[in-house]
């Protein structure tokens, strides 16, 4: 189980985090949701050790991520599908993956672990040996998920996921996240679009500017009045 | 069945370079001085530390994505290290006219005292292992602050260090070590370079440097393919993606400049051993300039791309264009207002032309293997 306790982190003199308290329980879909700027980004780079925090804690199974180096949280578990995919455009579908699994020794596992994200996405499969920076967005989605599932994390961090692809591409995004915590990964989703986000959800956090202001399950934020002003657009 | 094939090419790579490498020791033996085609061996000469210089950049500047423009100050310490350790005691005065010799040890001499004429061979090699362990040592000194910045700034910070290296390589102050301005000679070089087997003489003028270029190219190959390689790419394409999946960007980047300017301080020692003479003053940022015109040509991030712009620079500037100069180029007669100079105008307008049609480079980024690999495809029909 993660815990983020009084999380306070600052960006170069704007205070992006204000004492934020968060918990993501084993086995659950939990999202974040909030405008932009509201601190989710800052959030998911701070847990990953991208970011450095002001003060506050973040433990990961009793364990204080904050000062760890970034290999160290990754093997704990914690990966991350960074914002905008940000695949490595010049390099095959195949080395992404290989990229993905940079911390791990046992060969044997990491082409396991391959094949299961060809199953996962078999789109992945068909192209192969192609640059990465081929792939349509959607396809880079898939390749930035399948990257992060090659560290065969427990517990994995996506930012933004839906950004700037089609509704049913999104569809599909949502159907493999299921999917993967279904296989017993515990994901941590950030989002703008609450309403999928929302109803894929067991737990949900609203973030605004630094500071959560309101949490619930995925269906009980859905039917929430102020959720629904602000950002379900009804 | 893919690790079948890879292992193929990789038994049918191995056994080019080997018939290439015997060809090279033919023509050697075949060409004298005073043949017309001794340009060829010049080239191969030549041509070899160019590509070994090109490849090493390109390691750094292609497939790190480290825009660094310091390899002419590498050369320089490895041209420096490599001659100072292998003048013999007897002609040190000579050499050193106008100071009194510092160091005053040779490998190929103490060696060859131990184990003979073998000793000879076995100190040349360490001195040009050690010239590339020296440019890797000042790489790694000069990295620790400067690998920090990133594109145009590195490429900024390194240009100054080698005109800094080439300055300080010039101090009278120096003298006893570097000679100060003037030239050393007289050291190890190509042109001496011979085997004796009972009556046979083999001449391994161009076959040594080749090979030095050769088994040097292998070994950055083989780290561009392995995971090192790997991380290299992705920190090329992006950083902050790399780091977050665990890859340590300071001591990859680290490494990258390392090796690379440790195959640049060989490159250095080979063109020193091929142009028998050692001198800061030739290590110009031009030369950098002229190597990452190559890396250039050949396509950034392919190493067959730079081994085949290096090649091609070097026969063309020194070799095929040499007719301009006559006035005879290709049976056509020039004006005599061409003549001297003009051959460098054609030479840009030809690189021009290169560039405008082929806008990633000749080889892009593929490799040799991928281009025949594509051709089999084709030609057999079956894709897979």
């Amino acid at each position: 189980m993660l815990e983020v306790k009084d999380l306070h982190v600052s960006y170069g003199g704007i205070r992006a985090l204000r004492g934020v308290n968060l918990e993501v329980p084993d086995g659950k879909i939990v999202t974040l949701i909030g405008a932009n700027g509201a601190g989710k980004s800052t959030m998911l780079r701070t847990i990953s050790g991208l970011v450095k925090a002001e003060s506050g804690s973040v433990l990961y199974n009793g364990k204080e991520l904050i000062g760890m180096p970034i290999n160290k949280i990754l093997e704990e578990g914690i990966a991350m599908v960074p914002e905008g995919r940000r695949v490595f455009t010049n390099l095959t579908v195949l080395e992404n993956l290989k990229i993905g699994a940079y911390l791990r020794n046992d060969k044997a596992g990491i082409q396991k672990d391959i094949e299961w994200v060809y199953e996962l996405f078999p789109r992945l499969q068909e192209r192969s040996w192609q640059m990465a920076g081929t792939l349509s967005g959607g396809e880079q989605q898939m390749l930035a998920v399948g990257r992060a599932l090659m560290s065969r994390p427990k517990l994995m961090m996506m930012d933004e996921p839906s950004l700037g692809l089609a509704p049913l591409v999104v569809k599909g995004i949502f159907d493999i996240i299921r999917e993967i915590n279904r296989q017993g990964v515990t994901v941590l989703l950030i989002e703008q679009n609450a309403n999928m986000a929302l109803k894929t959800a067991d737990l949900a956090y609203v973030l605004e500017t630094g500071e959560i202001t309101l949490q619930g399950s995925g269906a009980e934020l859905l039917t929430n009045e102020a959720i629904k002003k602000a950002y379900l657009g009804e | 069945m893919k690790q079948e094939y890879r292992k193929k090419t990789s038994w049918g790579a191995l056994l080019a370079v080997l018939v290439f490498l015997a060809v090279v020791l033919w023509l050697d033996q075949i060409i004298k001085p005073t043949n017309k085609m001794y340009m060829l061996l010049t080239v191969l000469q030549k041509g070899s530390v160019y590509a070994l210089a090109a490849v090493s950049m390109n390691l750094l500047n292609g497939y790190t994505g480290l825009f660094s423009l310091g390899h002419a100050g590498f050369m320089l310490i490895g041209a420096y290290t490599y001659a100072i350790f292998t003048i013999p005691s007897s002609a040190r005065d000579a050499v050193y006219q106008y100071f009194d010799a510092a160091v005053r040890f040779s490998f190929p001499e103490a060696l060859s005292g131990v184990m003979g004429p073998a000793g000879t061979a076995v100190g040349v090699l360490i001195a040009v292992i050690l010239a590339g362990l020296m440019a890797a040592f000042f790489a790694w000194l000069i990295g620790l602050p400067v690998l920090r910045l990133k594109s145009d700034y590195l490429a900024i910070a390194t240009l100054g260090f080698a005109e800094i290296i080439r300055a300080i390589f010039q101090w009278q102050k120096l003298g006893p070590i570097t000679n100060g301005s003037n030239l050393l000679k007289n050291f190890a070089r190509t042109s001496k370079f011979k085997l004796e087997l009972g009556d046979t003489k083999l001449v391994l003028s161009t076959f040594v440097p080749v090979l030095i270029a050769t088994i040097s190219i292998i070994i950055i190959v083989k780290l561009v393919n392995s995971t090192y390689g790997r991380a290299f790419k992705a920190i090329r394409d992006d950083e902050i993606a790399a780091e977050a999946m665990g890859i340590n960007l300071a001591k990859h980047k680290m490494l990258s400049f390392t090796v690379s300017s440790f195959f640049a301080g060989v490159s250095g020692a080979m063109m020193a051993m091929v142009l028998s003479i050692a001198q800061a003053s030739n290590f110009k940022s031009a030369m950098t300039y002229e190597i990452l015109l190559m890396v250039v040509l050949g396509g950034i991030g392919s190493t067959s791309g730079s081994v085949i712009g290096s090649f091609l620079f070097v026969a063309a500037s020194e070799w095929w264009l040499r007719g301009l100069d006559s006035g005879s180029f290709l049976g056509i007669s020039a004006p005599g207002i061409f003549r001297n100079g003009f051959r460098l105008v054609v030479f840009s307008i030809i690189i021009m032309i290169v560039v405008l049609f082929f806008r990633k480079g000749i080889m892009g980024e593929r490799e040799i293997s991928d281009v025949l690999r594509s051709r089999k495809k084709k030609a057999g029909g079956t894709a897979k």
